[in-house]
C-alpha cells in the first residue's frame, strides 16, 4: 500500500500540471535585456508598419473616392485624369499592406475582394447591364476592386477618349458610373472597417498574443506573409503570367493592372519593398528600424554561431529587385517578347523562398503549422 | 542459465500489474480514439486528401473516405472492451487491426508514439490480461486466476526498455550532446511558458536538458526494474514526460508513458488501485486464488515463437541504417520504426517541375492542388515521398495529356540549424527511378558530419 500512497498523489499532480500546460495562453512576459522581446517585435509591426500602412492606405482610398464623386458629378476629360491617378496611387498604397492578412483583413476576405486577378470581364459588362448585383458575394470577388476598376478605367475601349465616352455619352453611361461608384465605395467600406477594427482593439490582441504557439502573432502573421510571398507576390505578379505553372504556355493576360500595362512593375517593385521592408522592421513613416524578422534571427544566431542568414536573406532581397528592376515597365509586353527575363526574376525569387521557408521558418521554429496534429 | 531466465520467466506472479495496465490502455485509448475524431481529425487525415503517401509494400492499404469513422468507431469500442475485460481477445484483435489499418493509410502521419500503441495492442491479443478485474473473469470462472507466468507482465516490461534504450542510443549523436540540437533551436522559442520560459534562454540548460534526457533514457528502464530505485525512476518519468508534454505537441503520449511505467511496480500498487476502483464502483467481486502456470502446450509454444521473431525483430530492425551509406538524419534511410524521437529540427522547401520532352516546354506544380499542408510538410524533408509524388504527378500529367512527363525536383533542406543544401538531385528524372529497399543515390550527399549512432 505503501506505493499506493506516494503513487497516487503524483499522478493527482502531474494530471493538474497536464491541465495547467494544455491551456496555454500565457500572456505576461517579463523583460529581461538579454532576450529577444518577441512583443517589442509585435508592437513595431502594429505601430510602425501595419497601422500606418493601413492609415496611407486610407487616406488614399479616401482621395480615390472623392475623385469618383467629382467625376459622378462631372464626368469630364481632367476629372477622368484625376480618378485614373487616385487609382493608381491606391493600386499602389495597396501593395504596403496586402501581405497583411491577419485578423479583421482575414475575417472580411480583404485582399480577395480588393484584389483578384485577372478580373472577369464578362461578368463585370453582365453586372453594368443588369444593373442586378451584390458586391459582396464572394464568387464576385473578380468583379470588384482594383482590378476591375482598371478595366473600366483603362480597358473599356481602345482610347482613351471613347473610355470616357462610355460615362458620358454612352446610352448605358449612368449604369458605368453606378458600377464604378459602387465598386469604389465597396473598396473604402472594406478599408475603413479594417481600419476601424485595428484601432479599436485587435491592436491590442495582436501584440499581447505574443507567445510562439501555432497560433500566436508571431506564428500567424509569419505563415501569412510567407504565403503571401509565395501565392499573391511571386506566382500572381510573375509566376502565372509567365507560364511557370501552366504547361509552359505564357499566360501574359494574366499580370496585375492588364489594362494599365505600364503599371505591373511599379506595383511588383513596391510590393517587393513592402516585404523586404517588414522583414527588416522598417518603420513606414520613416522613423527609422525596430524589433523586426533580421533582428529575431540576428539574436537566435548569436547563440548557435550559425550562417548570417538575415544578410543573405537581404541580399536576397536585393537581387530580387536588380531583376525585376531590368524588367520593362509593362510585364505583358516583357513576357510577349522575352519571358526569359521574367523567368529569371521568378527563379531570383523562388531562391529566396528557400532561405525563409527553410532557413527562417527552421531558425525561428516557427512550424508550418496547422491547428491538428500531434508531434513526435 | 537458460534455465535460470526460463525458471523466472514462467514464475507465477501476481496478474493485477496486468489488469491495471489493461484498464489504463484501453481507457487512454478510448479519450486519444474520442480526442482524435472531436478534432475531425479522420476528416482531415484520411478523407480530405485525395492523394495518400503508401508505406513501401503497402500501397494495398486504401483510405476508406468516409467509411474511415467506421474503422474508428471499432478502434473506439475495441478499447472500451480492453479497458472492461470484455470478449478480451476479440477486443484486442480488432483494437489492433483497425488502429493499425488506419495509422498504415497514409506515412504522412506516422508518429513513434503511433507505431508503439499498434505493438502494445499486438502483444495484449498474446496476453491473458482479462484474468483477473475483467467482465470475462466474472462471466467465466476458467477465465479467472490471480497469479500468471510471469513473462505476461516482462514483455511489456522488456518493450517499454527496447522503446527508451533505443530512445537514449539514438541520443548519442554529435548534434544532440556536442549541439544541443535540436533543443538549441526548440526551446527559446518557448521562452513564454511560465516559470521555466526564462531558463530557455540559456545556453547551458539547452545542453543539460540534451545530457539529461539521453542519460534519463537509457538508464530509466533499469532504475524502474531495481526495487530501490523504482519510486526515483518513477518520479523521473512523471517530470521527464510532463516536461515534454509542456513543450511541444504531443498529445496523449507523455500519459501513455506515464502509465505504462505502473507496469513495472510490484502488485501492492496495483491491488490497492483496484480495491480503490472496485469501492468506487461498489463492487462486491473478489477472485478465488487460482494460479495460471505454463503448460508446452500448441498454443503456447506459439505465443512463445512469436514472442521470440517479435523481439528479435524490435532489437534489429531499428539497426538497418547501418546498412546504408551517408548520413541517417540527411537521407532518413531506417529512420523511422526507431524509436528516433525529436532529434531533428528540419526546415524544407520543394518544387516540383515537369517537362515535356516532345515540346521541351516546362512548368512547376503548384502542390496545394493535390496535397494538403501536413502533407507538403513531411514530403518536403523526406525522399520517399518525393519519389511517391514525382510517380503521381507523372500519373495525373500523363492523364492531362502530356505523353511522356519528365518530373524533377527542386528541394532544399535546412538541417537543425545549418544553411539550407539542396537535397535532391535537381537532374534525376524522377519517373525513371523505383523506389526500393537500397540506398536513394539521387539524394545528393550530405557534406557534413553526424557523429554516433
Amino acid at each position: 500500500m505503501k506505493w499506493s500512497k506516494l503513487c497516487l498523489p503524483l499522478i493527482g499532480i502531474l494530471i493538474i500540471a497536464l491541465a495547467w500546460s494544455c491551456s496555454d495562453d500565457s500572456s505576461d512576459t517579463d523583460t529581461n535585456t538579454d532576450e529577444f522581446n518577441r512583443q517589442a517585435m509585435l508592437t513595431n509591426w502594429a505601430d510602425n508598419i501595419i497601422v500606418p500602412s493601413y492609415t496611407t492606405f486610407g487616406i488614399d482610398v479616401n482621395a480615390l473616392k472623392a475623385a469618383t464623386d467629382n467625376f459622378e458629378a462631372a464626368p469630364t476629360e481632367a476629372n477622368f485624369s484625376t480618378l485614373r491617378a487616385a487609382w493608381q496611387d491606391a493600386y499602389i498604397s495597396w501593395q504596403n499592406v496586402s501581405m497583411f492578412n491577419i485578423g479583421p483583413a482575414e475575417t472580411v476576405f480583404f485582399r480577395s475582394f480588393i484584389n483578384t486577378y485577372p478580373t472577369n470581364t464578362s461578368s463585370i459588362d453582365t453586372n453594368i447591364e443588369t444593373g442586378n448585383y451584390n458586391l459582396q458575394d464572394i464568387n464576385l470577388n473578380d468583379a470588384q476592386g482594383f482590378p476591375a476598376l482598371d478595366y473600366l478605367l483603362f480597358g473599356l475601349e481602345n482610347t482613351d477618349n471613347s473610355i470616357l465616352e462610355k460615362y458620358t455619352t454612352d446610352a448605358n453611361s449612368s449604369a458605368y458610373i453606378t458600377y464604378l461608384v459602387d465598386l469604389v465605395d465597396r473598396i473604402k467600406a472594406l478599408t475603413d472597417s479594417v481600419i476601424l477594427e485595428w484601432q479599436t482593439g485587435y491592436r491590442d490582441t495582436f501584440v499581447n498574443n505574443d507567445g510562439s504557439s501555432s497560433n500566436s502573432s508571431t506564428n500567424s502573421l509569419v505563415n501569412d506573409w510567407m504565403e503571401y510571398y509565395e501565392r499573391i507576390f511571386r506566382n500572381g505578379k510573375i509566376g502565372f503570367p509567365a507560364g511557370v505553372f501552366s504547361g509552359g504556355n505564357i499566360e501574359a493576360d494574366k499580370v496585375e493592372a492588364f489594362y494599365k500595362k505600364d503599371l505591373s512593375k511599379t506595383l511588383c517593385l513596391e510590393a517587393l519593398d513592402a516585404l523586404q521592408g517588414f522583414f527588416n522592421g522598417d518603420a513606414i513613416n520613416g522613423l527609422g528600424n525596430g524589433e523586426s524578422l533580421e533582428d529575431y534571427l540576428n539574436f537566435l544566431n548569436t547563440m548557435k554561431e550559425g550562417d548570417d542568414l538575415s544578410t543573405l536573406i537581404n541580399t536576397q532581397f536585393n537581387a530580387s529587385r536588380d531583376a525585376i528592376t531590368t524588367l520593362n515597365d509593362n510585364f505583358y509586353q516583357q513576357i510577349i517578347t522575352d519571358n526569359n527575363a521574367m523567368l529569371n526574376a521568378f527563379e531570383i525569387l523562388q531562391a529566396n523562398v528557400v532561405l525563409l521557408k527553410s532557413d527562417m521558418f527552421s531558425a525561428l521554429s516557427i512550424a508550418v503549422e496547422f491547428n491538428s496534429g500531434d508531434g513526435d | 542459465m537458460i534455465n535460470s531466465i526460463i525458471t523466472y520467466l514462467k514464475q507465477p506472479v501476481k496478474a493485477a500489474p496486468l489488469a491495471v495496465f489493461r484498464v489504463l490502455f484501453g481507457c487512454l485509448m478510448c479519450f486519444g480514439t474520442i480526442r482524435f475524431m472531436s478534432g475531425n481529425w479522420v476528416e482531415t487525415y484520411y478523407i480530405e486528401p485525395i492523394f495518400h503517401f503508401k508505406y513501401y509494400g503497402l500501397t494495398f492499404i486504401k483510405s476508406l473516405g468516409q467509411y474511415t469513422y467506421i474503422l474508428y468507431g471499432i478502434t473506439l469500442l475495441s478499447s472500451i472492451g480492453i479497458a472492461l475485460g470484455y470478449r478480451y481477445r476479440l477486443s484486442c484483435l480488432l483494437f489492433f487491426l483497425s488502429f493499425t489499418y488506419c495509422e498504415l493509410i497514409d506515412k504522412t502521419y506516422y508518429l513513434n508514439h503511433y507505431y508503439f500503441v499498434s505493438i502494445i495492442g499486438f502483444l495484449l491479443i498474446f496476453l491473458p490480461a482479462n484474468c483477473y478485474f475483467s467482465i470475462d473473469a466474472k462471466r467465466q470462472s476458467k477465465l479467472a486466476f490471480n497469479k500468471i507466468p510471469r513473462y505476461n507482465i516482462f514483455v511489456i516490461q522488456l518493450m517499454l526498455t527496447i522503446v527508451y534504450v533505443y530512445a537514449g542510443l539514438a541520443k548519442i549523436n554529435s548534434e544532440w550532446l556536442l549541439r544541443a540540437m535540436p533543443l538549441q533551436i526548440w526551446l527559446p522559442s518557448r521562452d513564454y511558458l511560465p516559470l521555466i520560459g526564462d531558463f530557455f534562454r540559456h545556453e547551458w540548460v539547452h545542453y543539460a536538458m540534451s545530457w539529461f534526457g539521453m542519460l534519463y533514457d537509457l538508464s530509466i528502464p533499469f532504475l524502474l526494474f531495481y526495487k530501490r530505485t523504482r519510486v526515483l525512476a518513477f518520479v523521473l518519468v512523471v517530470v521527464f514526460h510532463v516536461l515534454t508534454r509542456v513543450l511541444f505537441p504531443i498529445g496523449i503520449f507523455p500519459y501513455v508513458m506515464i502509465f505504462s511505467t505502473l507496469i513495472f511496480f510490484n502488485s501492492h500498487l496495483h491491488q490497492g488501485l483496484i480495491h480503490k476502483l472496485q469501492k468506487l464502483f461498489n463492487s462486491k467481486y473478489t477472485i478465488k486464488e487460482k494460479t495460471l502456470s505454463w503448460v508446452p502446450n500448441i498454443k503456447n509454444r506459439i505465443i512463445v515463437g512469436v514472442f521470440i521473431v517479435f523481439f528479435s525483430f524490435q532489437i534489429l530492425f531499428p539497426f538497418r541504417y547501418l546498412l546504408y551509406p551517408d548520413e541517417l538524419f540527411w537521407t532518413e534511410e531506417g529512420y523511422r520504426f526507431s524509436w528516433r524521437v525529436m532529434l531533428m529540427e528540419k526546415g524544407g522547401y520543394v518544387q516540383f517541375k515537369i517537362v515535356d520532352p516532345a515540346t521541351k516546354k516546362w512548368f512547376y506544380v503548384d502542390h496545394t492542388a493535390y496535397l494538403t499542408d501536413y502533407q507538403e510538410k513531411q514530403m518536403r524533408m523526406q525522399a520517399d515521398f518525393i519519389l511517391e509524388f514525382a510517380h503521381f504527378l507523372e500519373t495525373t500529367y500523363k492523364e492531362k495529356g502530356i505523353k511522356n512527363p519528365e518530373v524533377y525536383v527542386e528541394s532544399y533542406i535546412a538541417l537543425n540549424g545549418r544553411l539550407s543544401q539542396q537535397y535532391i538531385d535537381p537532374n534525376i528524372n524522377l519517373t525513371k527511378v523505383k523506389d526500393s529497399w537500397k540506398h536513394k543515390d539521387w539524394i545528393l550527399p550530405f557534406n557534413d558530419t553526424i557523429y554516433g549512432f
